[in-house]
């Protein structure tokens, strides 16, 4: 499962800070809504979303019902050396995802 | 000063001290208005009490400062509301931001996210799109790494509440 669209720019400085911008596809069903039938539709929604740099989480999130679904995500991250950022999250499903991007730096 | 004086000032045929007091009246009221339209963001220094929040705040007070939090003033459709929160550096030497915890006053879950960050960050901007049951008071605190903390409020009108079943 891999439902995330993410960006980062293509030309990043040593030292600088860059922008990370990343949608995750998910409902984030809050447990108030029910279906056709009337039945409550169960609450799933995303957790916990992790971005790590080179292996060491920079930036995490962890969210409730309050987010909107797709969730997006915008944020800074300070660039080291060229790597990858990856990201997970988990839902209350227990359903887990993860995307990476490349990033490049000098 | 105020558009209503000078509106004012094109009105005919009064008694002249009539129109001096009515002046009057009308820049006292134009100054009120601003007043009160002025600090939309925020009613600062009263948190509004959402048990979440008083237990992230621990007894500890925030300083209103250095943290912003923009959200639109009316948002048409409360499902997916805006919203970003910047904290102004520079932190470099002193205490950086380890997490910043957003609230609603009257969401059904009034804590909406917590956002982590493990290393210090020189730039703090957080954008992300939330859902909001109705007006209310939304709270953003800033948990610093030495254990101060920094807040902003904001009150947003919502036409249609995120949290009904919109089909």
């Amino acid at each position: 499962m891999s439902d995330a669209r993410i960006s980062v720019p293509a030309k990043i400085a040593p030292g600088e800070a860059f922008e990370v911008r990343v949608q995750v596809r998910h409902a984030m069903e809050t447990g108030y809504r029910t279906d056709d039938a009337g039945k409550a539709i169960a609450r799933n929604v995303i957790r916990t979303f992790t971005c790590r740099y080179g292996g060491e989480t920079v930036f995490a999130a962890r969210m409730s019902s309050g987010i909107a679904a797709n969730p997006y995500l915008r944020f800074f991250v300070t660039a080291r050396a060229s790597g990858e950022l990856t990201f997970d999250w988990i839902d209350d499903s227990g359903a887990r995802g993860s995307d990476r991007i490349a990033v490049t730096v000098g | 000063m105020s558009a209503a004086g000078e509106a004012e000032g094109g009105a005919v045929t009064m008694v002249a001290a009539h129109a001096r007091v009515r002046r009057r009246l009308l820049q006292a009221a134009g100054a009120l208005a601003l007043i009160a339209c002025g600090p939309a963001r925020a009613a600062d220094g009263v948190l509004p009490a959402i048990p979440e929040l008083t237990k992230f705040l621990a007894l500890r007070s925030p300083r209103w400062e250095r943290i912003r939090l923009d959200l639109p003033r009316l948002a048409d459709n409360g499902f997916a509301v805006p919203m970003r929160v910047t904290v102004a550096g520079p932190f470099a030497p002193g205490p950086f931001v380890r997490t910043i915890a957003v609230f609603a006053e009257t969401n059904p879950v009034p804590d909406l996210a917590v956002f982590e960050f493990p290393q210090p960050l020189e730039r703090i901007e957080i954008d992300t799109r939330i859902r909001l049951a109705g007006t209310q008071q939304v709270v953003v605190v800033a948990e610093l790494t030495d254990g101060s903390l920094l807040a902003a409020a904001m009150e947003v009108v919502v036409t249609l509440a995120g949290c009904m079943d919109g089909t």
